[in-house]
């Protein structure tokens, strides 16, 4: 049986996901209720004006997203671990990274959709009005959920069967992210205080989304392997 | 070889007592610092011999997800957990410096900002190592530790280009930077003996791992004759 | 002042020995179960 190609196994893992998200919409839920409730606490701690609101909304938009999308990487292996998927695909021939890039794209757009659903919000409380365009903000955003999911579905692969595993992702995650996640703020922050430019950190955030998705493709099949 | 340790012990013992000496009493009081800069001596060393682990750390690390070998692993959690300690140590001796001299216990700079990613990376190492399974440890460990590796020269370059579009109010100047050759000499003593200390520590760890595998193999090996 | 520079290099040795101390009871400990394997 000659082994399925990369593209054809992970397009077809990812419709799957997708379709039993669709039909339970449990990762959405819950992270976008997550998000909502961290966006209204941070409402009533600061109380900004419009000139201090773009200064500290970047900083807390990632914040939210940071916590919402560690909600979302907990389930990613969840489902596979209590089907013993895992077992199964590690004995077929598919290679091991077109199931890893199905996870990373499904919850690229999961947290994508989270992003979109939460900025009118943040809008709304921050009374917030961008000097710098917008397109700038959405190439920001791409980078940074790429960043963040592409590292924490790898980090949630390593944790599945660790104790504790809910607190090992993040644990893991936050300071390995922590340049990605200075890019990500300082960006957002430029662009929304039209002070400086933004690309700097954008292409920061860039080289390391390549970095670290090469390194991810690269050690995936030692981590599914190790048992 | 426990007579080898033993030798290497007392030669570390005596370089420490020596460049203790060296640091507080034969080194000259600084003119604006005064005897606060003599911390200078303990935590610049200490830094250094972070480092020094955490990078032995990575190249264990990546000689195990090569070849697998014991020797490797024992050699990387041995680094990892001297790392910490030495890595502790800046942290805490940094901002005690810190706060006579600039009046701020911590500043967000590229050093010490690093320092701290670099901390937080190897405890996130320990506790994996510690919460998985002991088949999966020593690869998922050292997966990290090849993230890590690749992870802080991005912390340290984005700082850096962060403080020169927003200075600091405060330069954390270079403690090299003009030293009279009698401090250099404290400083370079206290180097050798830190390192010296550090790797006696890391020998005496990495013993005591490759004690504990065989005992775990022995145990093993019991239960298999017993089942039989 | 120099209260400063005492307390820096007191806390570096109370690290260290600290570690030291972690190392001892993992050395009486492992000692202990290679006796008890032994006498098995």
């Amino acid at each position: 049986m000659k082994a399925p190609g990369t593209f054809a196994v992970s397009r077809s893992t990812l419709a799957k996901d997708l379709r039993l998200e669709w039909r339970s919409k449990d990762a959405i839920n819950s992270m976008l209720f997550f998000a909502l409730l961290v966006v209204v606490v941070f409402s009533f701690a600061f109380d900004p004006t419009a000139e201090e609101s773009r200064k500290i909304a970047g900083g807390l938009v990632w914040v939210a997203v940071l916590f919402a999308a560690v909600v979302a990487l907990n389930q990613t292996w969840a489902r596979e671990l209590r089907n013993n998927v895992l077992d199964a695909y590690r004995v077929s021939p598919a290679p091991a990274n077109a199931m890893f890039l199905s996870k990373v794209i499904g919850s690229f757009i999961f947290v994508t959709i989270l992003e979109v659903l939460m900025t009118p919000l943040f809008v709304m409380f921050y009374n917030l009005r961008s000097i710098g365009p917008l397109w700038e903000l959405a190439i920001v955003g791409l980078l940074a959920t790429w960043a963040l999911v592409v590292n924490g579905t790898f980090f949630a692969a390593m944790s599945i069967r660790t104790r504790s595993r809910e607190i090992m992702l993040p644990l893991i995650l936050f300071p390995i992210s922590i340049p990605a996640i200075l890019a990500m703020v300082w960006a957002t922050t430029q662009i929304l205080t039209g002070e400086y430019s933004p690309w700097f950190w954008i292409q920061l955030l860039a080289v390391y989304d390549v970095v670290f998705t090469t390194v991810c493709l690269v050690l995936f099949e030692i981590v599914l392997n190790a048992e | 070889m426990k007579l080898k340790l033993t030798f290497f012990a007392l030669v570390t013992l005596g370089l420490l007592s020596y460049a203790l000496y060296m640091a507080l009493v034969v080194a000259p009081t600084e003119a604006t610092m005064g005897d606060v800069q003599r911390i200078f001596y303990y935590h610049v060393p200490s830094a250094w011999m972070a480092f020094l682990c955490f990078f032995i750390n990575a190249i264990a690390s990546i000689w195990y997800l090569a070849k697998r070998s014991q020797t490797a692993d024992a050699i990387a959690v041995s680094a990892a957990e001297v790392g910490v300690v030495f890595c502790t140590i800046v942290l805490l001796t940094g901002p005690i410096w810190a706060r006579p001299v600039w009046g701020i216990w911590w500043t967000w700079d590229a050093r010490l900002t690093s320092t701290l990613v670099l901390w937080l990376i190897y405890i996130a190492y320990l506790i994996l190592r510690r919460f998985s399974t002991s088949g999966r440890a020593p690869v998922l460990a050292a997966t990290l530790a090849v993230f890590g590796f690749f992870d802080v020269p991005f912390v340290y370059l984005s700082i850096r280009i962060f403080r020169t579009q927003h200075p600091q109010p405060v330069i954390a100047g270079g403690e090299g930077s003009g030293l009279d050759p009698t401090m250099a000499k404290a400083f370079l003593w206290n180097m050798i003996a830190f390192t010296f200390y550090g790797l006696l520590v890391m020998w005496m760890r990495y013993r005591l791992e490759l004690a504990e595998r065989s005992i775990e193999e022995a145990h093993a090996e019991k239960a298999l004759q017993e089942g039989a | 002042m120099i209260k400063y520079m005492w307390a820096a290099y007191i806390v570096t040795w109370l690290v260290h020995l600290g570690y030291l101390g972690f190392l001892t009871s993992k050395a009486s400990k492992i000692r202990k179960e290679a006796e008890e394997l032994r006498r098995n």
